[in-house]
């Protein structure tokens, strides 16, 4: 995706300043009846997930003392995959984002959860709700999923490093909770610093987040395997534990994935945006930087109601069980004022996501260019670009661009 | 038998760190979790949980009032009869704390009851006297007050209550007339409501009255006019002779206890809420590393940041229990009972602020607290 102001076309061009006022006025409106309404069945809603997954998990965990027998292996996996994930999605990131502060119970708060993820609930809450949602696909400033080692637009210079950037992602997938730990520390800009010039906010984080990578570590992989063992299970059940956490990884990855990356979904320049944006066009960013995830019921509380990723992002503090809900009037509009509602079923939304990623490792019109009968003479260019230095890169980058232009014109005539 | 001790210490020792042990697997196991938030899907009220009560009945009292039987989480250390409890319902979703008096003595099936009444637009007393049912949970303190009995009892007594203010009266004198040996106390009930069908506990004092175990005044509104405090020395004689007691509402026992004062004698009170003055202009309130909220000068701060999704330690509400007492950093904030005003500089109010108390403190400008 390129930048929305530096489109050919950009899709919110036919918006005038009081048109996006307007629409503030009319989200902030549908934002004020569900606050009006916010009350029993809500909590009641929150309170029966959460005693769902704590149930869930201790029965699954139960089975698995004995996850020798296969039949209790593969049931206790699943059970707890499932588990972990209600835990991440539905209650962990909605409660984290104050999405259940009204309801005053210590129990179910922002400033008291924490969850079975690698990152601290602190960390977690200083990167996604404070710099993601406020800076929601601005490129450089969104560290959201890999921008920063990730390249995820076409104005971000092509390197040859980028190539491995679909095994980087496949890795960060499996291993998702690290990697949140690790953008939430902002490890690798503190690491490239000398010891001596790092904050002691970023020592005092790391202590609290290795503390937490230990806890969550034993639970999983000493405490529950020794409880096994009279059974003989402790293997399988360390298997268990590290299959439904690696579930659980990929699981949210391929959800977040969904909400930000799919083709389609528009990214913003860091200095394209108003220092004092209004509310109306923090609004407009939010509705075209986000992308959802139709499908059933059951796939909207697996996701924790991400998969209704443009109501959350218009309203991150309003309870999950209400995206449902507002998605019409939401959707609605969208085409009022004609702007694109991305959303598609979670295998497109997958797929898409997952070609931008191959698409943007490759140079800029690589792919378009490139077809089963020229394939030797492009490998044979892109390798060329990878190895001679920056000069030849610049020059074939050029004409790739060039031709894929050219394709496109005669595309459209 | 002295050599016997110590290998009893050691084994109840072993024994405790034992059980230490196994607590400390058992939280190794449940992380992020605490324990206790895993043994509270099934077991709410064991010992150790945080306090909490099942309601198991909501009998109807009056149109207007009714008794909420609970059982107590296994914690409950128990109450003298006339102190108060402070209770956390959840109303429409949302946990809303209030106090109530106690309306039993301790009872052998270790229950207890408060009794409410329903206030026009009051939020937590409608719900509990139209919406509570049995089965539900609510959050619970360890009783507290000081409106209690002195021991011995003294051999004459006065009661002055008015509306629901024979809440912690009632608790009084269940516990007294439940005693094997009914002590022989000298007891006067004055009493006052707005009519005879709204007397709260009618029936039970006007019983106690039959049986000659105390003498009942009864003032009706309706009928009598409000309870004039210049009539008292024509109802109750011996005002002077006896320990007395009041709770109602804030008129009744302001008039009271300027009668008192001025004939040298003491009176316990027991006030439902604070006495308040006329409110200021207000301010914003903003809490470590939040946004400001806007608050206006009639609103406590407490109310102000339960409002808007902020945790907030609270107590009694009304001033008194220090419960929700918060180090005011900078700014100013207004005494809601008598306007004074309370104002914390930076670098020269002390590094640790100010403490106010939230629950009867208003914004007066722009304040910050650390919380
Ligand atoms: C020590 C103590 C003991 C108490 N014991 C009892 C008891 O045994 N039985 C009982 O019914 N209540 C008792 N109360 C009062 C009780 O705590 C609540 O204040 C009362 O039930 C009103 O709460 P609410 O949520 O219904 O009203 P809110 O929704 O908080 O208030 C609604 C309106 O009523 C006004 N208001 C608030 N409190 C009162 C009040 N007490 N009287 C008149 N107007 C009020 C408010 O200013 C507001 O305008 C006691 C209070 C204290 C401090
Ligand atoms: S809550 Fe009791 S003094 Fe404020």
């Amino acid at each position: 995706m390129t930048a929305i102001t530096k489109k050919p076309v950009n899709p919110t061009a036919h918006l005038t300043p009081e048109d996006i006022e307007q629409i503030g006025i009319e989200l902030d409106a549908i934002r004020q009846d569900i606050l009006d309404e916010r009350g029993a069945s809500d909590a009641a809603y929150i309170h029966r997930v959460v005693d769902v997954q704590r149930r869930l998990e201790l029965a699954s965990r139960a089975v698995l003392l004995f996850s020798s027998l296969p039949p209790a292996w593969i049931v206790g996996t699943i059970g707890l995959s499932v588990a972990k994930i209600l835990e991440n999605m539905e209650i962990g990131h909605n409660v984290m984002h104050g999405q259940w502060d009204w309801m005053r119970d210590p129990k179910i708060h922002s400033t008291t959860w924490e969850w079975d993820n690698a990152s601290t609930a602190d960390g977690w809450k200083h990167s996604h709700n404070e710099i993601h949602h406020n800076f929601t696909n601005i490129v450089g400033k969104d560290n959201d999923l890999g921008y920063g080692i990730m390249r995820v637009d076409e104005d971000q210079r092509w390197h040859p490093a980028y190539l491995a950037q679909p095994l980087w992602n496949f890795i960060n997938a499996c291993f998702f909770e690290y990697g949140i730990a690790a953008y939430d520390l902002e490890l690798g800009r503190n690491l490239r610093l000398p010891k001596e010039r790092r904050s002691d906010e970023f020592k005092r984080n790391l202590k609290n987040t290795l503390k937490k990578i230990r806890k969550q570590a034993t639970k999983d992989y000493v405490v529950h395997p020794a409880l096994s063992i009279p059974t003989g299970s402790f293997l399988p059940t360390l298997a268990a534990n590290f299959t439904a956490n690696l579930v659980r990884n990929i699981w949210s990855h391929s959800v977040i994935m969904c909400g930000h990356f799919p083709e389609g979904v528009e990214t913003f320049e860091k200095k394209a945006i108003p220092a004092n944006e209004t509310r109306g066009e923090w609004y407009l960013r939010q509705m075209l930087g986000s992308a959802n995830i139709s499908g059933s019921k059951a796939m909207h509380i697996m996701t924790g109601n991400l998969s209704h990723q443009i109501e959350h992002h218009l309203f991150p503090d309003l309870p999950s069980n209400r995206y449902a809900e507002i998605a019409p009037r939401v959707q609605a509009l969208f085409e009022k004022y004609d702007l694109n509602y991305h959303t598609a079923p979670l295998p497109q939304q997958v797929y898409s996501a997952w070609h931008r990623v191959v698409r943007l490792s490759l140079p800029n019109g690589w792919l378009a260019t490139t077809t089963v009968k020229n394939l030797p003479e492009q490998a044979k260019l892109l390798w060329a670009m990878s190895t001679k230095g920056p000069k030849v890169r610049r020059a074939a980058q050029a004409r790739l661009e060039q031709q894929a232009r050219r394709q496109a014109a005669a595309a459209a005539a | 038998m002295s050599i016997a001790l110590p290998s009893g210490t050691t084994r109840s020792r072993r024994g405790r760190s034992l059980r230490e042990g196994l607590r400390r697997v058992a939280e190794a196991a449940v992380t992020p979790l605490e324990l206790g938030d895993v043994l509270d899907v099934f077991h709410p009220l064991r010992r150790g949980a945080d306090l909490r009560a099942r309601i198991v009945e909501v009998r109807p009292e009056t149109h207007q009032s009714a008794t909420v039987l609970l059982q107590p989480g296994r914690d409950w250390a128990g109450h003298v009869p006339g102190q108060y409890v402070r209770v956390g319902v959840d109303v429409d979703g949302v946990r809303l704390w209030r106090t109530y008096s106690l309306t039993h003595g301790p009872r052998a099936d270790r229950r207890i009851s408060i009794t409410v009444k329903a206030i026009p637009g009051g939020v937590v007393s409608n719900y509990l006297v139209r919406r509570a049912r049995p089965g539900q949970m609510i959050q619970l303190h360890q009783s507290e007050g000081e409106f209690v009995l002195p021991q011995p009892i003294p051999a004459k007594l006065l009661l002055v209550t008015g509306g629901s203010g024979i809440t912690p009266v009632i608790g009084m004198l269940r516990n007294l007339f439940s005693r094997a040996e009914r002590p022989q106390t000298d007891i006067v009930l004055l009493h006052s409501a707005l009519s005879r069908a709204e007397v709260i506990f009618g029936s039970e004092l006007r019983q106690y009255d039959a049986a000659g175990w105390l003498r009942l005044v009864e003032l009706h509104t309706d009928t009598h006019g409000l309870l004039d405090v210049a009539d008292l020395d024509r109802l109750v004689p011996d005002l002077a002779e006896r320990t007395a007691y009041a709770c109602g509402p804030a008129g009744l026992l302001d008039a009271l206890q300027e009668h008192f004062d001025a004939r040298g004698l003491t009176l316990a009170t027991e006030r439902f809420r604070a006495q308040l003055v006329e409110a200021g202009d207000g301010g914003t309130v903003t809490f470590a590393g939040g946004t400001p909220l806007e608050a206006d000068g009639a609103t406590p701060i407490l109310d102000v940041a339960e409002n808007a999704g902020v945790l907030m330690p609270s107590g009694c509400r009304m001033g008194i229990c220090m419960g929700c007492v918060l180090p005011l950093k900078e700014g100013a904030v207004r005494d809601l009972r008598n306007g004074a005003l309370t104002t914390a500089v930076p670098g020269e109010t002390g590094p640790g602020g100010v403490p106010i108390q939230t629950c009867i403190s208003a914004a007066a400008g722009p304040c910050v607290i650390d919380h």
